[in-house]
């Protein structure tokens, strides 16, 4: 991964209206408070060695009344696509396909090193989760319609997406 | 009914849709289509993903078979279930079978085209179950008990004022809808609520992946990700067709579907679900329960429809439908779809070009005859399709089809002398304009005559009533001397012996027999760049019997025009050819009427006329033997043309000369050959020329155009005489 694979990213992100905050592990809490909005859900973050959600105000694990009204949905993401500024959600048994779905705000936990050039790049990240039973969503920009006569941002899906960056210094 | 009642019914049903639906289709499918232009245009890898994907489908409809088995295998293996339905009855029973085993009331749905094709709502609905529709389109179109108009945005006949008036209507809200906010905001909320209540989950499968049993579905609005995760039961309905190996040969899909859809560079979600999912269940009985806590489980259904798509890949011609992904560019780029949509250019359930092969296969030939005349064979719509579908030519198969089993009508005797394309008859419309040839022919040769009698009261009203010749339309007036007879009394005047480079013009019919002026042109034009020229046989291309339907006709053509030519290719000589329509008929369609060498030393040695002009000026031929141009220009290049990317040489050219022009942007003019002739079709076709008309409104420019049709449909609606390139830039001459 090279700096300007991030660049890459971060300026695809910026074409569709998603800003991405740089953190390190350190900041890693106060960055997540200053993008979620109460009530927030989350998914633990078990597999993301040293950050945790539980000192924040972000609650895990989710529960559907959590679903139903949190603001906020707060995720890892598996691997994320630099070129098309895609978010790529795998799915588990924690909850974060519906965590990164129901509420109007998702924010995406991306570590630096698993932003990727190009679908073809993560190529062999889903081919060993499709092999091993395992699903994994692409998620780029916002949900949108066009069905009701002009674009509308926020249907099912979230109106609004936050990625934060964890960089490894 | 006599074909004139049939003919009139169609204008009608034609009229209404112009007046009802067509604003809102016009705009909705020219935002996409200009969408996918730019989408395409700054992807540099897509015409190789094109190539990829075409190679996929071929070779998974090749294995399918054996596809089939590995996924039902591993479906299996994964926990899941696979039905294999043969018809859209089998797989109603299954799923309704499923439904009751799990005293399903509610069931939510995604969008699926293949849903639609079995009617699986009314199915589940005569057992009592409620069936949503989670799509906001969909949705719009359930509350309106209205069909899909398009296979991506089903409700885009329908204007935001409209869908605002039908909910205030149904839905009574306290404050009445007004904006797209209000009523999504609505509609996601409402649609929420079944969602969550919901019993099954029903959605379709873009692409499944047979190694794995993984199913990819695509959705802009996230309505598929909660429809196959949120109920504990998720059933998938998808055609056979859209089994693919793995997750490496989904890559180049995912990459073009929704660049050749909507223009947007990705689909908002890609679910790419191996079911029963790992995402914990979701219970909103037990709110405070964490997801996934209680004892449910998850359970998966896949239903595979056969559905005549198996037959459908042992025909040789339908075969590549089934390499269809269900993109709608193909609709979007047609002229005749941008203005009616899918509710005259659709079948059953599938609408647009494509549509021609998904009903003639799933349903009959009579069901995709409906519809089939509006293609018109433009080609917009080849190099849009994500899948290299020849779609002009699956709906010219199925048109041939059609004409062999028609009825003899009681107006055959008029049309003794024009051939029918078999044994079988073809409707007397269709013979008429696909033996165009044998009536330009007779034309010319009693000419003048021949056009006074033509244009008389009773002679149109007859035309009208036998062939269907429109009688608001002005007639092509044939001139006594061909370009042939012309040609023969004057000679070359560059000897072969001498000249830089020797030709065989090819006079197509129209130039030889009505445009005589552009043939002039052209020969005078090379003449002057001191090309020998000769002038092939006049032998109509095949252009006008294919566009009808009338395969065996045109092959026969085809063959003789090879015959013609042969000699002068084996003399060296370049073909070079005016009619854009009839070069495309080299360089496109005579690879499915020749034998592949045949085919391929025709189009290799074509030209369009301004192409080899462009040529000779790039090898140092001097411009100044040719005409001074001083007029600015307007110009319309022609379909086939742009699809096989030649009008950029007439432009290339009108710079060369400095020539101020602008060029038009629209698909289609709107003739597309006989197409604007037909009376049951004239309204549709002046209401695509009011598009072109718009653009060169007011105009004081000399509008200026490469094809036939497109040269009459300007005269028409410009009242004044419009010219082809060539003869702009060609110098006097004997």
């Amino acid at each position: 991964m090279s700096t300007s694979t991030v660049e890459t990213f971060e300026s695809s992100l910026k074409e569709l209206n998603i800003s991405m905050t740089r953190t390190e592990p350190a900041n890693f809490e106060a960055t997540i408070e200053s993008l979620v909005s109460s009530p927030a859900v989350g998914v633990p973050l078990d597999s993301y060695e040293g950050l945790s959600l539980s000192n924040t105000s972000v609650e895990t694990p989710p529960t559907p009344q959590l679903l139903k009204s949190s603001e906020t949905g707060v995720t890892p993401v598996g691997k994320a696509i630099a070129e098309y500024g895609t978010l790529v959600l795998d799915s588990d048994s924690a909850g974060t396909e519906p965590v990164g779905l129901y509420p109007p705000h998702h924010v995406g936990i991306v570590r630096e090193n698993d932003v990727l050039e190009t679908v073809d790049s993560v190529g062999r990240h889903l081919e060993s989760r499709f092999a091993a039973g395992k699903s994994s969503i692409f998620a780029t920009g916002v949900s949108s319609t066009g069905d009701m006569g002009s674009l509308v941002e926020g249907v099912h899906g979230p109106k609004n997406v936050d990625v934060v960056l964890i960089t490894d210094r | 009914m006599s074909s004139q009642r049939t003919r009139r019914r169609k204008a009608e049903q034609l009229r209404t849709l112009l007046e009802t639906q067509s604003e809102s289709i016009q705009k909705n499918v020219d935002h996409l289509n200009q969408a996918r232009y730019e989408a395409v245009n700054r992807f540099e890898r897509f015409e190789e993903l094109r190539s990829e994907a075409r190679k996929i489908k071929e070779n998974s409809i090749e294995e399918l078979p054996s596809l089939l088995e590995t996924l039902q295998d591993q479906v299996e293996a994964n926990g899941g279930h696979v039905y294999l339905a043969k018809d859209a009855e089998d797989a109603n029973r299954y799923i309704t079978n499923v439904a009751a085993s799990k005293d399903a009331e509610t069931l939510v749905k995604s969008k699926s085209m293949t849903t639609e094709e079995i009617e699986v709502n009314d199915a589940l609905e005569e057992i009592g179950v409620d069936v949503w529709e989670t799509d906001l389109g969909e949705f719009v179109l359930q509350v309106a008990e209205e069909a899909p108009s398009h296979l991506v945005g089903p409700s885009l006949h329908k204007s935001r004022d409209e869908v605002a008036t039908l909910f205030n209507r149904v839905f009574e809200p306290d404050e009445p809808f007004e904006t797209a906010e209000e009523l999504t905001e609505f509609a996601r909320d409402y649609l929420g609520d079944q969602i969550r209540e919901a019993d099954i989950g029903m959605t379709g499968a873009n692409f499944i992946l047979a190694e794995s049993g993984t199913i990819t579905l695509v959705t802009n609005e996230g309505n598929a990700r909660k429809s196959a995760v949120t109920p504990n039961t998720h059933i998938a309905v998808a055609g056979v067709e859209k089994v693919i190996p793995n997750a490496d040969t989904l890559q180049p899909f995912v990459e073009l579907i929704s660049k050749t859809a909507t223009g947007q560079d990705l689909p908002q979600y890609v679910s790419m679900l191996t079911p029963p999912v790992e995402s914990p269940t979701i219970d909103f009985d037990e709110p405070d329960a964490p997801l996934g806590s209680g004892d449910a489980e998850r359970e998966f259904h896949l239903v595979l429809i056969d559905n005549g798509r198996m037959e459908m890949r042992d025909d040789e011609q339908l075969k590549e439908t089934l390499y269809c992904i269900r993109c709608g560019a193909c609709a979007n780029s047609c002229g005749n779809f941008q203005h009616v949509g899918g509710h005259a250019f659709g079948g059953e359930t599938y609408t647009g070009g494509i549509a021609t092969g998904w009903e003639a296969g799933i349903e009959d030939l009579q069901t995709a005859g409906e519809f089939n005349d509006l293609c018109t064979g433009c080609s917009r719509c080849v190099n849009a399709c994500p899948v290299k579908i020849d779609i002009p030519w699956i709906n010219t198969v199925v048109r041939d089809r059609l004409n062999r089993e028609r009825a003899p009508s009681d107006f055959e005797f008029l049309v003794e002398g024009l051939t029918p394309d078999s044994e079988e008859t073809v409707d007397l419309q269709k013979r008429f304009f696909g033996n165009f040839d044998t009536v330009a022919t007779l034309g010319s040769a009693t000419a003048p005559v021949s056009n006074w009698l033509a244009n008389l009261g009773p002679v149109r009203a007859l035309m009208d009533r036998a062939f269907g010749i429109a009688p608001e339309r002005d007639l092509p007036e044939f001139k006594r001397e061909t370009l042939a007879d012309w040609f023969a009394n004057r000679g070359s005047t560059v000897p072969e012996a001498t000249a830089e480079r020797t030709v065989v013009l090819y006079p197509d019919v129209y130039t030889n027999y009505v445009l005589t002026n552009r043939g002039k042109a052209a020969i005078h034009t090379l003449e002057a760049l001191g090309v020998h020229v000769e002038l092939a046989t006049p032998i109509e291309s095949g252009r006008a019997p294919l566009s009808q339907g009338m395969i065996q006709t045109a092959t026969n053509l085809a063959e003789d025009v090879a015959a013609d030519l042969r000699p002068h290719l084996d003399e060296g000589r370049d073909l070079v050819m005016i009619e854009p329509s009839d070069l495309a008929m080299v360089r496109r369609e005579y690879d499915k009427l020749l034998d592949a060498d045949a085919f391929e030393r025709l189009s290799e040695n074509s030209y369009d006329v301004m192409e080899y002009v462009y040529g000779l000026l790039a090898n140092g031929a001097d411009i100044n033997e040719l005409a001074e141009v001083n007029d600015s220009i307007a110009y319309h290049s022609h379909c086939q043309q742009r699809t096989m990317g030649v009008d950029a040489y007439t432009e290339a050219v009108f710079e060369e000369f400095g020539v101020d022009f602008v060029t038009s942007d629209v698909e289609c003019c709107g003739m597309a050959g006989s197409f604007g002739y037909k009376s049951q079709y004239y309204e549709l076709s002046m209401d695509l020329g009011s598009n072109l008309a718009e653009q060169f409104e007011g105009t004081d420019r000399t509008i200026v155009a490469s094809g036939t049709s497109c040269t009459e449909q300007l005269s028409t609606l410009f009242r004044r005489e419009v010219t082809h390139p060539i003869e702009v830039i060609a110098p006097s001459g004997p």
